[in-house]
């Protein structure tokens, strides 16, 4: 196995993550769950370049993006959360209060 | 040439996997497929000599996000299908960019020649110890503000989502300490054979 099959693989998890936030542009939890397969492909090429370039860096930065990926879940579903309990909506267009 | 087998089997489950993550109707599923993308992927990280972060992947990513994602999916009770309606809408437009960018990312990534660095050979120290030595040395000050940050989280998680009823019954220490005896206790003096009223 190449460098660039890894590549590949996470180039095409980071496309999926960008076309399921396009796709489902009204749902934020499947907006957050996109991005967590953006943050997952970002996580393959760390791993990949760490392997392939015998450097153990990357999979030091790759164990600091997974913790603050884990923060960012648990915020953003606990503001999900509040936020569905005063408005009874999770739709993004529905969001819009500080538009003025 | 099996590793190459398992390494496509993989990728391919990854692939369709995380279609399956942004392109189901039911929210539930879409949440389990992204547990096999997790999956699958810890799978690939093992392949890549990363056991210690294929361990970290399955434990955080399987066992804490998506159970959140999947408590919070059943805990709020959303008509998913009206937020589905306009899906066709933005098909074009997101396949559109989702093209560019992916034909954009394979061309640099063929173009590309990386010599592989002089230990790309698996060294004898195993992948958990390797991490060990460098993560409490040269990266302690990123580990400690790492913790800080979770710490954030799981404090921020709370205050956002706590809520005082006023109606649960709760104790309250200062009402309690501002009682007297006067408001509490009443003495009477009960005659015999009449009882107290």
């Amino acid at each position: 196995m190449s460098l660039s099959h890894y590549l590949v693989l996470s180039a095409l998890l980071f496309t999926i993550g960008i076309f399921g936030i396009f796709l489902n542009r009204r749902n934020v939890i499947i907006i957050m769950m996109s991005i967590e397969l953006i943050l997952l492909s970002v996580n393959i090429n760390f791993v990949a370049f760490s392997r392939f370039m015998g450097n153990i860096d990357g999979q030091i930065i790759t164990f600091f993006v997974l913790t603050v990926a884990a923060a960012e879940a648990a915020i953003g579903l606990a503001i999900l959360v509040s936020f569905f309990r005063n408005r009874a909506t999770i739709d993004v267009e529905k969001i819009d209060t500080l538009k003025g | 040439m099996v590793a190459d087998i398992i390494f496509y089997l993989f990728a391919t489950i990854t692939v369709v996997a995380a279609l399956g993550v942004v392109s189901v109707k039911n929210q539930v599923h879409s949440v389990l497929f992204l547990v096999l993308t997790f999956f699958t992927t810890a799978a690939l990280f093992v392949l890549m000599g990363a056991e210690f972060l294929a361990a970290i992947l399955v434990m955080v990513y399987m066992g804490a996000v998506a159970i959140l994602f999947l408590f919070v999916v059943m805990m709020l009770d959303v008509e998913f299908a009206s937020l589905k309606k306009e899906a066709a809408r933005y098909l074009p437009l997101g396949l559109a960019v989702g093209l560019v960018i992916l034909f954009e990312m394979v061309v640099i990534i063929t173009q590309i020649h990386i010599e592989p660095g002089a230990a790309a050979v698996a060294s004898d120290v195993p992948n958990t110890l390797e991490i060990g030595r460098v993560l409490y040395t040269k990266y302690l000050l990123p580990f400690e503000i790492a913790s800080v940050i979770l710490l954030v989280a799981l404090i921020g998680a709370v205050v956002l989502t706590f809520r005082d009823r006023k109606l649960a019954k709760r104790q309250s220490v200062s009402k309690q300490h501002a009682r007297t005896r006067e408001q509490a206790v009443e003495l009477k003096k009960v005659a015999s054979g009449e009882g107290a009223s």
